[in-house]
């Protein structure tokens, strides 16, 4: 047998390390100014989607929405053992809610044929909700299982799987094709191998080329920046770096259901974050501080 | 997606499992009471199971006016699909405005499929939750009582409030925790109406083999105080003055997110936005900046205690009481005076 894995991946600011700057000064956030990482969950979803190639054969291909940097992730999924790399990348697709990004995403798998899982994380940490796996999944006409712990068997296009649930845990058995939304306990994710990241760190998509060309030629335009542009994608070709590009239109996605347009979700309000109280009792660190504390908490019936 | 129905209800969809509510349950039909009250509408709540009938039951004093009951044997346990079908087809039939469910495992596994099945918004991990009119400048209309959908978003930077102006019922799931659990009222009257479903085979594609619950070990939720400890506690070594201190007051054990990360202490422990919201009578912080991801978690205690050797960390912004030190020094001395403390 012979199965056909796909990875769904997300290129992230990294929200777990802001620091002033990236705040504007009207409190909201500039992406512009944050590092982008390979969402973390993601790592552990490529990593079980390679153990299932690795155990039961077949091939692993790499899917993500984003501007044309997000083709940073798939050179990383290249790098890790990925056999197949595609962006999906479209003005129109810009500010899309996690309804329209699935609808988009299940355009996308559409149009890569015939698939047997695809492999999600369970969340991104820009947004942290959750809500892109199970979604995909019901535009796909696929069964869900969320919160992968481990993926036990595979045996007559049916898998075994173990998931977490929070107050414990489950075994159940899915008919292919499935969705798997994975927990970063189901696998440790493998390095990239360097010889595939000598072998793929040249690897790019046409708006990429787009834009070095641009940066290098600043006076060229039309046809002559185009012919540029082909000459380096077919060099690229021929060796196999060529990553996919795909706009909506190359998926057949109806643009009124994607972006703004396609989101039901509006952000009616942004506040940062204002601490609410303006002043606290400072306790000296002293033997008798503490102790003075500990009295009005006792006073005020807090402590018992 | 069903139209603007303004004399619609707001639901809650009823967690249960081995027969036994969840919490959350009880936490949104108190709020989803008190948002229906203030649209003049009643409040709904769905519950599909296996005899589950006598869950209904304890629903209505909380708030529900009407439980829609979806029986069948195959819905003993949780399943996406069928769950999916069930809210699916009830809300195309009765047309709610709002639909409320827990940001539990469970709730976020369903609700994001019955969204994406109803081609609806819905916003996850909700701390609030209002109604109110919204100015919509570009298509120079407003939009009457729209519910405000208040969350912490990106890393918890920042708070957003989300909005679904057309594209009903508008859908949200909400942090356990946050809203408070009211006091039943046991005068109050309600039906259990039941509301059968057509399933199909194919909704029962995922087949369960085996099953396995673990009690709550950490019963953060219920402590009247708790002490938590955070990065800056240092090691897991050095997370023994947490537990003493706890173990003085008497209280739980919690911890911050990087006290999780670092390996000080599990992830049952974690209180804030990925962890356990709490709102204890007491909130002893040790050594946690206050990340606003943590901050959602913890801010609702009665009575915060932070100490932190940096006067400028975010989580002196919500203490009462702030004791600007080193934790090593502070906590042997909070825990001597805790033992000589006078009796009331």
């Amino acid at each position: 047998m012979s199965y056909h894995s796909v990875v769904c991946v997300k290129q992230v600011p990294d929200t777990a390390h802001i620091t002033g700057e990236a705040m504007k000064a009207d409190g909201t956030v500039n992406r512009a100014a944050l590092p982008t990482i390979f969402n973390p969950e993601d790592l552990h979803a490529l990593e079980v989607a390679l153990e299932v190639r690795e155990r039961f054969g077949g091939t692993v291909t790499a899917l993500t929405m984003g501007p044309p940097k997000a083709a940073d992730v798939l050179r990383d999924c290249l790098f890790r053992g990925a056999d197949r790399a595609v962006l999906v990348t479209d003005r129109r697709a810009a500010a899309s809610d996690t309804l329209a990004t699935s609808y988009i995403l299940s355009r996308a798998v559409r149009t890569l044929g015939s698939v047997d899982f695809v492999f999600c994380g369970r969340q991104a940490i820009d947004g942290d909700t959750a809500q892109v796996g199970p979604q995909l999944a019901e535009k796909l006409g696929f069964p869900q299982v969320t919160y992968l712990q481990q993926f036990i068997d595979l045996r007559d296009r049916t898998a075994r799987l173990r998931r977490n649930v929070g107050n414990g845990w489950e075994i159940v058995d899915v008919r292919l094709p499935v969705l798997i939304t994975v927990l970063d306990a189901a696998g440790e994710p493998r390095p990239p191998a360097a010889r595939r990241v000598m072998q793929y760190k040249r690897a790019r998509v046409r708006a990429e080329l787009e834009a070095e060309v641009k940066a290098e030629r600043p006076s060229a335009a039309g046809t002559e920046l185009e012919a540029e542009v082909e000459r380096r994608a077919e060099a690229l070709r021929a060796r196999g770096l060529m990553l996919e590009q795909w706009s909506l239109d190359d998926i057949r996605a109806d643009p009124a259901w994607c972006g703004l347009a396609g989101s039901p979700t509006k952000v009616h309000r942004v506040q940062s974050i204002v601490l609410t109280k303006s002043g606290y009792t400072e306790i000296p660190p002293t033997e008798e501080g503490i102790r003075r504390l500990i009295r009005e908490l006792v006073v005020d019936h807090t402590l018992g | 997606m069903i139209p603007v129905n303004r004399n619609g209800e707001v639901w809650v969809f009823a967690e249960q499992e081995d027969g036994a509510l969840h919490d959350i349950a009880l936490e949104l039909c108190g709020k989803a009471r008190e948002l229906a009250d203030r649209l003049g509408v009643q409040v709904g709540a769905v519950l599909p199971g296996w005899n589950v009938r006598e869950l209904g039951y304890r629903l209505i004093p909380h708030g529900a006016d009407r439980v829609y009951l979806v029986q069948d044997r195959r819905l003993e346990h949780y399943q996406t699909q069928p769950y999916a079908r069930a809210l699916c087809t009830l809300v195309e039939q009765h047309r709610p405005q709002i639909v409320l469910f827990g940001a539990t495992p469970l709730g976020r596994d369903l609700a994001p499929r019955v969204a994406s099945a109803l081609r609806c918004g819905l916003t996850a991990d909700c701390t609030d939750l209002d109604v109110a009119d919204v100015d919509d400048p570009a298509a120079k209309t407003t939009h009457r009582n729209l519910l405000l959908q208040i969350r912490p978003a990106f890393g918890g930077n920042i708070i957003a409030t989300i909005i679904n102006p057309q594209r009903w019922p508008q859908m949200a799931t909400v942090r356990e925790g946050v809203m408070p659990l009211r006091e039943p009222n046991m005068q109050r009257k309600g039906e259990i109406v039941a509301a059968p479903v057509t399933f199909e085979e194919a909704d029962f594609a995922v087949r369960l083999v085996e099953r396995h619950r673990e009690p709550r070990k950490v019963n953060l939720k219920g402590a009247r105080t708790i002490v938590a400890g955070g990065g800056g506690v240092g090691s897991k070594a050095n997370f023994k003055l947490i537990h003493d201190l706890a173990g003085a007051i008497g209280g739980a054990v919690g911890a911050s997110r990087a006290a999780v990360d670092g390996g000080f202490i599990g992830k049952e422990h974690q209180i804030g936005q990925t962890g356990t919201t709490v709102r204890p009578a007491l909130y002893v912080a040790c050594g946690i900046s206050g990340a606003i991801q943590h901050r959602a978690g913890m801010e609702e205690s009665a009575k915060i205690v932070a100490v932190n050797w940096d006067r400028e960390a975010p989580i002196f912004g919500v203490a009462h009481y702030g004791i600007v030190g080193d934790l090593n020094q502070v906590i042997p001395l909070m825990i001597k005076a805790i033992k000589e403390r006078p009796k009331e």
